[in-house]
């Protein structure tokens, strides 16, 4: 846990709402830490936990799910759906020992890009705080 | 499909907006190196016609059947990319996008970090596009007919626009009348057209146009469906009034027993009217309605022997009997031109508006001094004995716009040249009132509008500039605290009247529109469009488009140019007949899927099913997706237990690998 460690954050954004205010925080150009990668998909609701543990698996010191505040999902309930998937899934990594910084949740609209700007930021920070992830085992698969 | 992958790296310097924190040449080196990249190139702007050309060249020269962009955001040029594969002969979802701008050189500054950034994502990139499959675009018959929700000038336009080019329109508005907020409106700036000559003979056309059905007193309740084909229910409310008798006769309100004795919504509250009411005269449709809130009949099932308007009703058109109707149709397209409401002053407890009769809002002072107001156009306050010529008027500027007090940091654009029409019409109406106008800033930024303002100051309107900070009753005066900030000498004004210039604001009701139809709002709460400047009456709805202060603070030039701008973006579809539908869509995995039907319960289209098939012999239960239904949000994929449920072009596949990419230590 030294200063100079660099997390690296995996993170996946709905289309229309986090993914937008991503792009929104670029067109302002707001400043944020380099160490969070995006994956975009349609909807935060197509986000399968595996894909949290897989993350975890391949490398990731942290993931980041982020979608359409709830009740303004572009698909009517897709994020709700995401919500209560990634309760359970954090009571799990919960009970296996995985720390509560590794797996983080946000909803941020397709006009808050200095919010998005404030979510990186801190999962980073807190990341920085909790150190390389070594808990499971780095299993690379060669795709 | 399965040939072996041949990708073809375009990374785009975006002038320097990406060239100058990311190292191109070093990312393009990089690129060569991906597992089954062929080609890697960078360029000034890849989205440029030589660019795009460079794309197509390689395709069919080198063979290519998969190509990365790395460059701006896909939500921005994706469509442009895709384009470019199709006329080279490829299918258009081989494409994948790395958004090395919007999320990596607009947002770091230190060029090593934003270079190994750039890497990785264009890495993720390459790792999911080797798994890309060629997806068809369906088409489907776009329904020749266009839901327009509200009828002020905004909806009004659109739906002439419309119809005239031949085809449906449904009009839905609120209120009983169309007309909306111009309407009330005396005098327009900068021309001084009178509101009513301008837009009323438009009303009567959008009322009486054959392709036009309006449906006014009416809510939409329900939209469902997807472009080119919405289902739309609308909830046409009981007038009590029935509209083939009524002739608007206006009898039934003058024997009304609440006559001259309820708030008339259309006079900003300083007149009054009766329960059965014409909202103004002008009123399109000019039919009667029952007002359910005050009609002492409807409230309190009694009203004398009998309702005076059945007797006064010289058609026998009264009839308490009338329910609710629900009204269905289909439409291609929705344009939402809901209006805005103007800022509630009470929010500035400071100005006294809730306390003093003489502090009005721009709103009510409009219907004051107009014509046919309730004053019919005298300026004058107060009521019987006490009524009086107000002498000495002031105005106050942005009031509840740019304001963080209030949530507002927005400027409205109207009400610096309401205001400066207002003084105009008040020196016209009374030469000898001296009126000042206490302003931030005046924008006059509208064609004619700084003529407009200089003109109103050499009639001898007193601008000082200077944001009050109280106002309080003092010797029967009002009495303006404020700072002359030119002079930064503090005023005590004493005025007989003051007028709050107050802004526009999204409609305290525009939540249900959001639910209706899924709209997004900017952070000043108004609807968002899909691009500020490339697609500013598009929403993130097909087939939605914004027309007017539903998007935002605009003047009536404006909001008709938008209005004729949505118009135009629903006529291509309703022209063209045919619309490309989501290709992105769920699949099913017939021969792993366990029938469960989990994926039936999870989808909120109702787009999936459980069908039985013969596996083997066996009759059993797979899930199947319909694909008119489906709209790819993929909530199926990532909630079945066996995989067998994916979304095409975000398939388990095809993320992992990308997770692979990210994952590792570049």
């Amino acid at each position: 846990m030294s200063e100079k460690f660099e997390p690296n954050v995996v993170a996946f954004l709905c289309n229309w709402c986090s993914y937008a205010g991503a792009d929104l925080a670029g067109t302002s150009r707001i400043e944020y830490p380099p160490n969070l990668h995006v994956i975009r998909v349609m909807c935060s609701g197509r986000v399968n936990p595996l894909f949290i543990v897989n993350a975890l698996q391949q490398g990731a010191d942290g993931v980041l799910v982020s979608g359409c505040h709830p009740g303004d999902c572009h698909y009517m309930e897709g994020n709700f759906l995401a919500r209560r998937r990634f309760a359970l899934m954090r009571e799990l990594l919960n009970f296996v020992g995985v720390d509560e910084s590794r797996f983080n949740m946000s909803w941020v609209s397709a006009s808050e890009g200095a919010k998005w700007k404030d979510v990186v930021t801190g999962v980073v920070n807190n990341l920085r705080e909790a150190g390389a992830f070594t808990e499971f085992p780095r299993k690379k698969i060669d795709w | 499909m399965s040939s072996k992958p041949k990708i073809g790296v375009y990374i785009c310097h975006c002038g320097i907006n990406i060239a100058k924190t990311v190292d191109v040449e070093e990312l393009t080196r990089y690129a060569v190196k991906l597992p089954n990249v062929r080609v890697a190139r960078d360029y000034s702007y890849m989205c440029s016609d030589p660019g795009q050309l460079m794309i197509r060249e390689d395709i069919r020269k080198n063979g290519l059947n998969r190509v990365v962009v790395a460059s701006c955001s896909p939500r921005m040029h994706e469509l442009t990319f895709r384009k470019a594969l199709v006329e080279a002969g490829l299918n258009p979802y081989y494409l994948e996008i790395a958004n090395i701008r919007e999320h990596c050189s607009w947002v770091h500054k230190d060029k090593q970090e934003a270079t190994a950034k750039a890497k990785k994502l264009l890495q993720a990139a390459v790792a999911k596009v080797r798994f890309l499959e060629p997806l068809q675009e369906k088409e489907v018959d776009v329904e020749a007919s266009a839901l327009i929700i509200g009828g002020g000038i905004a909806g009004i336009q659109a739906s002439l626009d419309i119809a005239n080019a031949g085809f449906k329109v449904y009009l839905v508005e609120k209120t009983p009348s169309i007309g909306g907020r111009m309407s009330q409106l005396d005098k327009t700036f900068p021309t001084l057209d009178c509101s009513a000559c301008i837009l009323t003979p438009k009303m009567v056309d959008a009322a009486s146009h054959p392709n036009i059905t309006l449906l006014t007193y009416s809510q939409v309740e329900s939209i469902t469906g997807y472009v080119g084909n919405f289902q739309v229910k609308v909830r046409k409310k009981a007038r009590y009034v029935d509209f083939s008798k009524c002739t608007g006769c206006g009898l039934c309100a003058e024997e009304c027993r609440l006559a001259d004795r309820v708030k008339s919504e259309f006079n900003m509250g300083i007149g009054n009217r009766s329960a059965i009411y014409l909202p103004f005269p002008q009123a399109v449709p000019a039919k009667y309605t029952v007002d359910p809130h005050s009609c002492l009949f409807l409230t309190r099932g009694k009203c004398g022997k009998s309702p005076k308007c059945v007797e006064a009703c010289p058609a026998g058109a009264v009839d308490f009997e009338q329910k609710d109707e629900i009204v269905e149709f289909k439409t291609g397209t929705v344009i939402v031109a809901t209006g805005f409401d103007v800022f509630d002053a009470a929010r500035k407890p400071e100005y006294g508006y809730s306390d003093y009769d003489n502090v009005l809002t721009g709103l009510e002072m409009e219907r004051l001094i107009s014509s046919s107001g309730p004053t019919g156009g005298k300026l004058v306050l107060g009521k019987g004995d006490g009524e009086y010529v107000p002498k000495e008027i002031a105005f106050i500027k942005c009031v509840g716009s740019r304001d963080k007090s209030t949530g507002n940091e927005y400027c409205s654009r109207v009400c610096c040249m309401y205001t400066a029409k207002l003084a105009h019409l008040v020196k016209d109406k009374l030469p000898e009132a001296n009126v000042r106008i206490y302003y931030m800033d005046v924008r006059a930024f509208g064609k004619g509008f700084e003529e407009f303002y200089d003109r109103v100051r050499r009639e001898g309107v007193r601008y000082i500039r200077g944001n009050p900070s109280e106002i309080f009753k003092r010797n029967g005066k009002l009495v303006i605290m404020v700072e002359d900030t030119l002079t930064a000498k503090p005023l005590e004004d004493e005025v007989d009247m003051v007028v709050l210039a107050v802004g526009l604001e999204p409609r305290r009701d525009a939540r249900e529109v959001i639910d209706l139809l899924r709209l997004s709002q900017s952070s000043d709460r108004f609807f968002l469009e899909a691009h500020p400047k490339l697609a500013p009456v598009d929403t993130a709805t097909e087939g939605v488009y914004l027309a007017g202060c539903a998007q935002g603070p605009k003047d009536i030039p404006d909001t008709v140019a938008q209005a004729k701008g949505a118009a135009s973006s629903a006529l291509v579809l309703l022209s063209s007949g045919k619309v490309k539908v989501q290709a992105q869509i769920s699949w099913v995995n017939e021969a792993t899927c366990r029938g469960c039907g989990y994926c039936v319960e999870i989808c909120p289209y109702t787009a999936i099913e459980l069908v039985s098939v013969n596996k083997m012999g066996h009759e059993v239960n797979v899930a199947r997706v319909n694909e008119a239904l489906c709209k790819g949000c993929g909530a199926c994929a990532a909630g079945c237990l066996s995989g067998s449920v994916q979304q095409k072009s975000f398939m388990d596949s095809q993320i992992l690998p990308q997770i692979a990419a990210l994952g590792g230590k570049s």
